[in-house]
């Protein structure tokens, strides 16, 4: 077991208050991408490097500078190690920061991640001092492997990207968490917000998510729901829950009980 | 008149231009703010798209950050 987690999130020494992470990909708007950071309460937000196109309207840094979150940008869309790299550099050069979610996919209708290529990029991204934030499959000695490279953290998946399918196999996050010395964010695979708590509550440090707001239906209403899911997780993982029990347990005295026939 | 693949599409510079017009050529912002730059998959640090030419036939990519994760 680890110890006593502080109240907020701590990746490599930096502090986040909010342990929900938001990706800001499938919002209809910026405006909308504002409105759902500011409800889930989310102080770092992920980015994708694509190429520029003038016809683009307003700043997405611009906004998310306004509700104060840091930038995380991403390496989507990247299925091989040395493309992985490349983008983790120029989102270094164009951003100014040495964080990085790596993300190397290896096949492109479950979007599942390339453990060899994730692990080769992982390397040379911590050789060059990134601070590498890897999403990953659930397997729990990749896991180890990853940190043992040197990652910041661990992030392993629930469930496919942007399937909603919620968390697969939680024996695998259970070992995932046990095992690990750096904070292990659930991403991707989150539908609802049962969910979050779900992972909160299995001892992850911090859940990432993005469609299971931007593409709800009303994706304002989704973050709040998703940072009080998380808060009640986490609250609900160290108040330490009751075991469960074939047989059911009374809560009222069993002594006492009037004779009344 | 270097010929190179810009964003994905060919186009024709002027003699001697340089990242910074390939930038420029792109239509952002000529601050570059938040815009990175690839020439044939090596970053080109901001420092020297003033100086580096292009050369025939190469790739540029210039990049920004989009909503996505």
């Amino acid at each position: 077991m680890k110890g006593p987690m502080p109240q907020g999130l701590e990746i490599a020494g930096r502090g986040f208050g909010s342990r929900l992470i938001i990706g800001t990909g499938g919002f209809r708007s910026l405006e909308a991408v504002g409105r759902a950071v500011a409800a889930s309460g989310a102080e770092m937000a992920t980015v994708a490097m694509r190429r520029v196109d003038p016809s683009t309207r307003g700043s997405l840094l611009g906004v998310l500078e306004e509700h104060g979150c840091f930038v995380l940008p991403n390496t989507a869309g990247c299925f091989t190690a040395r493309d992985a790299v490349t983008t983790a550099r120029l989102a270094r050069e164009a951003l100014g920061t040495e964080w990085v979610k790596l993300e190397v996919i290896g096949d492109d209708r479950t979007l599942l991640p390339d453990a060899s290529e994730l692990l080769e990029a992982a390397e040379e991204l911590v050789a060059d001092g990134f601070t590498v934030l890897p999403y990953t499959t659930d397997d729990p000695v990749l896991a180890r492997r990853l940190e043992d490279a040197g990652c910041a953290a661990v992030m392993p998946l629930g469930s496919p990207i942007g399937s909603g399918q919620g968390i697969l196999n939680p024996y695998n996050l259970r070992l995932i968490v046990e095992q690990a010395r750096v904070p292990v964010i659930l991403d991707a695979g989150i539908g609802t917000a049962s969910d979050a708590a779900l992972a909160m509550e299995a001892g992850c440090d911090g859940v990432l998510l993005a469609s299971a707001i931007a593409r709800a239906e009303n994706s304002a209403a989704m973050g709040t729901a998703m940072r009080k899911a998380v808060e009640a997780g986490y609250e609900a993982r160290r108040a330490g829950r009751i075991p469960r029990r074939l047989y059911g347990e009374a809560s009222s005295p069993t002594e006492g009980v009037a004779e009344l026939t | 008149m270097p010929r190179v693949v810009l964003n994905g599409d060919d186009r024709a510079l002027p003699e001697g231009a340089t990242v910074a017009d390939a930038v420029r050529e792109t239509g952002a912002a000529p601050d570059g703010r938040g815009m990175a730059v690839a020439l044939g998959g090596e970053v080109v640090p901001r420092g020297k798209w003033q100086v580096r030419e292009l050369r025939e036939g190469e790739q540029v990519e210039v990049l920004h950050a989009v909503q996505g994760g």
